[in-house]
Formats: structure tokens, C-alpha cells, sequence
């Protein structure tokens, strides 16, 4: 029994890198140089024996007791949301904590890491965004990044054309963006999943190669630049350039340019906290849940009467918006856009953002948009890797937890305390206090 | 007007197209047997590309100087070992997600794809890179100002494409694998139940796909040169749409979608924009899957409960 065990497994392994071998063997193995070669076989042989050894060490999980009860734990949460039972503690000295913490923190942090903190909470952004459309809706979009491209060439362009200011940006963004995908996705939501996907794809792509080729209106591959920011007509610059007062004069300070920065960040960071709310309450109300439902079986839910264009429209809507307010700030921290921070990878890194924050958990999403911006920084060294881990990461998350790392708990419906002094009927009641 | 011109355009188009409807062919094969857009093809098209360039200049180092044996054995090995990677990316990625929510196989294709694509670029660099021209010279057409040519590399691709087109068109009508396949992409459960083992003819159907997608890729790569670790991402939106302009799911609409495909691209180059032909395409695409989403030979899907 122990040795036909071992046999089995060390044909396993043999199988597995003889495979690898062949699969590595031409692409890492032999670098190719002009026409001819380098030789790297002895990656390739250290690659095989990797995949090899890991397929073995799986094999090794399943077959023992020990492994068994390992992978048992992992994967015990896999399916099933808990269901909240209306007697937790309120988390709301946590999250006023955390909120005093993010505002406080331009106080405390230098120019380099708050240029990231404002990365990072632009992708919170996004990853919010797209979890509304991917996480909560179902609708996998691969060109979210056509709506981030859009705010943020609102502002450059608008100031450029129209004279828009930041402040004014930031207000016709969201509905700009919004507009662009009721546009695209009003056609394609009563297809088949998939195409939707295919097709916010090629939209993505179709933006970013007008922004690229439309040399007269976009600039083209030179991009266009983005005026600073104002706060009530005050200027963050040393010296006023658009008519107003510098920031430092009117308070009658030194000046720094790190202002400008304190001051994106703290707007990003208001904006952040009020979409985070606003995702919260959506996810409560009748609009959330009918996409949660959608979600997970559209024909029932269109038996039972729900509107599935509207609600898939509107779940696209509002991931839009929030994408296209994302791009406002992309625009006004770099003072500068073009199309190469549009690509497809964009779309697909703030998608490996939703994905591993688990889909539909809004505290998973943060969580993942702050690692997959801050983790790169840190670990310059590997920079070239990024790419590789986020695919692996997404591959092995969809085998091993396709609801994400983060459980979903789903809030308990009761009905509210006067109901519940009223009378003795809060059987009938319930329904109601979901509706 | 120039009427060589349009002959030429319609030519390239035509070689073009055909390459289209053999990378087509690997996305509708795999839809109509798991209904799902199997995202990394595209990328499997362009690690073909690069076994290509190393397999010709592996046999280089060997002294094999005859072209025609060059090239059979280059295309013979890519096609082997890029079917090696259509069923490995099946294996792990796509298996164990059988039966897994409706999102799980396309995120896992994507993750796969950026995979692909991050691998070649570590191992193989970034840059540009380049195989020799094996074959050059064409027949020409006309006086000599104003001639139509078609280069001796494109009657190759037309010969390969129309040969590799009828193998597997044999394959899937006339053998047990082909009609097995069949009756997987009819219905899976009732295949399973009459004895076909469905996840032997789901991984022959990866190979399938990523064998004549090596085809293309080998014959892209011989055609143009040059290409790097980005090319399968715009090849894989156009073959995608070629394959939903001739009907997914039908093996004869991908070919005849692929050429339509690069018929009109090659059309609106020519004569209306280079710099938007892409948009062209993925415009195409949209409009398409608005007015007709199952394609010119597909039929529409009904959904049962």
C-alpha cells in the first residue's frame, strides 16, 4: 500500500516535469538573441523540478492525514456567507478611529509616502467601483479603465477647452462617466455574460486608441497637462497663475508645495470614506440586493418581476461614475495625462484588485487596493514580477476561494423597535422592514 | 483609382484573414464545447510565435539550411509544443473550476494571460524580436508602375491554412474524436452519460485550438518578421471577432468570419485610416454582437431554465 503510494507519486512527478520541461524548455531555456541563442537550460531544468516538486507537495496534502485536515480549514469557508444576527457591536469607534487616522495623516507623513498614500486611495477608488459593477452585479467589465481615462481627461482637456476648474471636474466627472456607460452598456446587458466582458474590452481599447491617435483634440501620445487644483480660488503654486491668491499669502504662511498634496489628499480621502458609505447603504437597500441577486441567478430573479436591464444599468452606472471620479484625481496628482496609463493592464490590475478583496466585500477591496499599491513600492527589487504574481494570485484565488478571502456577511433584516412595540405580529412585519 | 491597389489590399486581406479565422478557430471550438471565452488564447498565439523563432534558430545552430525542411519541422514542433500549453492551461486553470460560479473561468483566463504574457517578457526580454526571412520574392501583376504583388510567403500561408483547415475539418467530421467532440458541444451531460469521457474531449479541444493557433503563429511570425510579448493581446479581440462574426461555435463561421474580418480591415487601411483600423475592428466587434451576437452561421441561443 505505502510503496504503490510512492510509485504513484514519483510517476506524478515525473509526469509533471517532463511537461514542464518541454513547456519551460523553449521560453526560458534558450533566450533568443537576434537569430540565434542563449543558453539558459539549466533555468528551464530549476523550473520543472519547482512545478514538480509543488505538484508533488500537493499530492502529499491530499494523500496524508495531517494535509487533509490543513486543507479542510483553508477551505471551510469557501461558500456560504454568514448572515449578521443584528447583536454585533457597532464598529463605529473603529471606523471614526480609522477615519481620524487617514485625516491626520498628511501630518505625519513625508512628500514620497503620501504620494503613495494618494495612489493607493485612487485605486481604493477604483477597486470600489469596479465591485460594484463585478463584485455586487456579476458583470465582468475588462474596460473599466475607459471610465477612469474619461475623468481624468475631462479635466485636462476641460480646463484646456472650457475652462473647468478641478472643483468643477469633480462634480460633471461622475455623471460624464455614468453617461459613457449607460451609453456602452445599454446595448449589450441583455446579452450573454461573456460578451459583455468582450465588449467592455474593446470599448476600453477604442478610448485609449482615440485619446492616442486624435493628435488635434487629445495631444495624442504627448498627452495634455492638468492645472492645479484651487480652494476657493486660492492657489496652491508660489505665485498665482490663474487670477487668484496664492494659498500661503492669504494665511500669511511659508509656503511649501506639499500643500497641494495635504490638500488632494484630504479631498481623495473625504471622497473615498463618502463612496464607502454610499456603497454600504446601497448594498442594504432594494437596489443592492437585486444586484446580488442578479448575481447569482438572473432568470430567477427576472421571474420574480426584477428589472434586470435597469438594475444591471444602474450597477454599471454608478461603477462608472466612480471610476470616472477616480480619473479627476489621477489627473490632478500627476498635473499630467496620457493614454499609456489607460491600457488593458490597468483594467485588469484594478480587476486583481476586486478579485482578491474578494468580490463584493467592500472592506476586501480596500484592503487589496492598499496592498497592490503599497506592496510594489516596497518591493522594488522584484518590480518585474508584479505582473506574474497578479496573475498567479488571480488563477490560484478563483481555484482555491472564488468568493474572495474575506467572508461576506450579510446584513439581518429585523423589524424596527417600534414594530416590535406595537404588537405581536412581526412575522408580517419583516417583510415589510426589507422592502 | 488605382485599381492594383485595391487588388494588393484585397490580397493582403485574404492572407490576413485566413490567419485570423486559425486563431478564431481555438476560441470557437472552446465556447462550443464549455461556453467560455478562453481569454489567454490570444497570448498562447504569441508564445507560439517566440517557440517559432527559437525552434528556427535552434535548427540554425544545427546547420539545417534547407528552407522547406525548416520550415515543416518549425511549424511541426511549435504546433506540439504549443498543444502541450493549450492542455497544461486547461489543466490547471479551467479544471478545477468546472461547475465554480459563472465568474471564476474568465478571471482565472485573464490571470492566465497576464501569466503568459509577464513569462515571456521576463525570460525573453521586452524588445522587439526578429526571425530571418526565410522566403522572399513574389509574383507580380501589372506593368512597372502600378503592380499588385503577392509575396511567395503569402501563397505559403494560404496553401498551410487551407491544408491545416482541411485536417482538422476531417478530424472533427470523419473520426471518433471529431464526432465525440460533437456531441460534447450538443450537450455535455447527455455525452457524459452515453459513455464519452467529456474532460479527455474538453483538454483535446484546447489542443485543437492552441495547435492551429501555433499554425498562425508561425506563419505570422515568417510573414512579418518581428513581434514581441504584446502581439496575442490585439490578435486575440480580432480572432475573438472574427470568430463572433461567423457564428461561435460553428468551425466554418470562424474561417469565413476571419476572412470577412480581414477583408474589411485591410479595406478600411487602405482606403480610409491606419491609425484607426484597430478601432475599426473592436467597433466592428461591438456593432456586431449589438445586431447579431450569434454571427452570420451561428444559431441564437435559447436559455432554458
Amino acid at each position: 500500500m505505502q510503496t504503490n503510494r510512492l510509485l504513484t507519486l514519483a510517476k506524478q512527478a515525473l509526469l509533471t516535469f517532463t511537461v514542464s520541461l518541454i513547456l519551460f524548455a523553449p521560453i526560458s531555456g534558450l533566450v533568443l538573441e537576434g537569430f540565434s541563442f542563449r543558453n539558459e537550460l539549466t533555468r528551464a531544468v530549476l523550473l520543472a523540478a519547482l512545478v514538480a516538486a509543488g505538484r508533488v507537495a500537493l499530492s502529499l496534502v491530499g494523500m496524508t492525514a495531517i494535509g487533509r485536515k490543513i486543507a479542510g480549514k483553508a477551505a471551510s469557508n469557501g461558500s456560504g456567507v454568514t448572515v449578521m444576527t443584528g447583536k454585533e457591536k457597532s464598529p463605529a469607534l473603529i471606523l471614526g478611529l480609522i477615519f481620524l487616522a487617514g485625516l491626520s495623516l498628511p501630518f505625519f507623513a513625508d512628500k514620497y509616502f503620501l504620494g503613495i498614500a494618494i495612489l493607493a486611495l485612487i485605486y481604493c477608488l477604483l477597486g470600489l467601483g469596479l465591485n460594484i459593477v463585478v463584485g455586487l452585479a456579476g458583470l465582468l467589465d475588462l474596460g473599466f479603465v475607459a471610465f477612469y481615462a474619461v475623468g481624468a481627461y475631462l479635466l485636462a482637456l476641460g480646463a484646456q477647452y472650457l475652462g473647468l476648474g478641478f472643483w468643477s471636474a469633480l462634480i460633471i466627472a461622475p455623471f460624464l462617466a455614468g453617461l459613457c456607460g449607460m451609453v456602452l452598456a445599454f446595448p449589450v446587458l441583455k446579452m450573454h455574460g461573456d460578451y459583455l466582458a468582450i465588449v467592455t474590452l474593446g470599448f476600453g481599447e477604442i478610448i485609449r486608441l482615440v485619446l492616442n491617435n486624435w493628435l488635434e483634440f487629445t495631444g495624442g501620445p504627448n498627452g495634455a497637462s492638468v492645472p492645479p487644483p484651487t480652494l476657493f480660488g486660492l492657489e496652491f503654486t508660489r505665485t498665482a497663475k490663474q487670477g487668484g491668491v496664492p494659498l500661503h499669502d492669504y494665511f500669511g504662511i511659508a509656503y511649501s508645495a506639499d500643500y497641494k498634496f495635504w490638500f488632494i489628499y484630504l479631498v481623495l480621502f473625504l471622497v473615498v470614506c463618502l463612496v464607502v458609505y454610499a456603497v454600504e447603504r446601497l448594498r442594504v437597500m432594494p437596489l443592492g440586493r437585486m444586484w446580488e441577486a442578479l448575481r447569482e441567478d438572473e432568470i430567477a430573479c427576472r421571474s420574480l418581476g426584477v428589472n434586470h436591464v435597469f438594475t444591471k444599468l444602474t450597477a454599471f452606472m454608478l461603477g462608472a461614475s466612480t471610476g470616472g471620479l477616480a480619473g479627476v484625481f489621477f489627473a490632478v496628482h500627476q498635473g499630467f495625462v496620457n493614454p499609456t496609463s489607460f491600457t488593458f493592464f490597468e483594467s485588469a490590475l484594478i480587476l486583481a484588485i476586486v478579485v482578491l478583496g474578494g468580490l463584493g466585500s467592500t472592506v476586501g477591496v480596500i484592503a487589496a487596493a492598499l496592498v497592490l499599491t503599497i506592496l510594489p513600492e516596497l518591493l522594488r527589487d522584484f518590480a518585474e514580477y508584479r505582473v506574474l504574481v497578479f496573475g498567479v494570485l488571480m488563477v490560484v484565488m478563483m481555484i482555491w476561494k472564488p468568493r474572495g478571502l474575506v467572508r461576506v456577511q450579510r446584513p439581518a433584516f429585523f423589524p424596527s423597535t417600534a414594530v416590535k412595540g406595537a404588537g405581536t405580529a412581526p412575522l408580517s412585519a419583516s417583510p415589510e422592514a426589507v422592502r | 483609382m488605382d485599381v492594383y491597389i485595391l487588388i494588393q489590399q484585397l490580397f493582403n486581406g485574404i492572407t490576413l484573414g485566413t490567419i485570423y479565422g486559425l486563431i478564431a478557430v481555438g476560441y470557437t471550438m472552446v465556447y462550443g464545447v464549455i461556453r467560455m471565452i478562453n481569454f489567454a488564447h490570444g497570448d498562447v498565439y504569441m508564445v507560439s510565435a517566440y517557440i517559432a523563432a527559437i525552434t528556427l534558430a535552434v535548427l540554425t545552430f544545427f546547420g539545417i539550411q534547407s528552407v522547406p525542411f525548416a520550415l515543416i519541422s518549425v511549424l511541426v514542433i511549435t504546433c506540439a509544443i504549443t498543444a502541450l500549453y493549450g492542455w497544461a492551461i486547461e489543466r490547471v486553470a479551467y479544471r478545477p473550476l468546472r461547475g465554480s460560479t459563472k465568474l471564476a473561468p474568465l478571471i482565472s483566463a485573464i490571470g492566465i494571460s497576464l501569466m503568459l504574457q509577464s513569462y515571456v517578457q521576463i525570460a525573453q526580454g521586452a524588445r522587439d524580436q526578429g526571425v530571418p526571412t526565410l522566403i522572399s520574392g513574389a509574383f507580380r501583376f501589372g506593368d512597372g508602375v502600378h503592380f499588385a504583388q503577392i509575396t511567395y510567403m503569402q501563397t505559403v500561408i494560404l496553401f498551410a491554412s487551407l491544408i491545416a483547415m482541411g485536417i482538422l475539418t476531417y478530424v472533427i467530421n470523419h473520426t471518433r474524436i471529431g464526432r465525440e467532440c460533437r456531441a460534447v458541444q450538443q450537450n455535455i451531460r447527455i455525452s457524459a452519460v452515453l459513455g464519452v469521457n467529456t474532460d479527455r474531449i474538453i483538454s483535446t479541444v484546447f489542443v485543437i485550438g492552441a495547435a492551429t493557433a501555433a499554425v498562425g503563429g508561425v506563419l505570422v511570425t515568417f510573414n512579418y518578421g518581428s513581434f514581441n510579448f504584446f502581439i496575442g493581446f490585439v490578435m486575440g479581440i480580432k480572432a475573438f471577432t472574427a470568430a463572433v462574426l461567423g457564428g461561435i461555435g460553428s468551425l466554418p463561421g470562424a474561417v469565413l468570419g476571419g476572412v470577412l474580418l480581414g477583408l474589411t480591415e485591410a479595406l478600411f487601411a487602405g482606403y480610409v485610416s491606419t491609425d484607426y483600423k484597430d478601432v475599426f475592428a473592436f467597433a466592428l466587434l461591438i456593432i456586431l454582437l449589438f445586431f447579431r451576437p450569434y454571427g452570420l452561421l451561428g444559431r441564437p441561443e435559447i436559455q432554458k431554465v
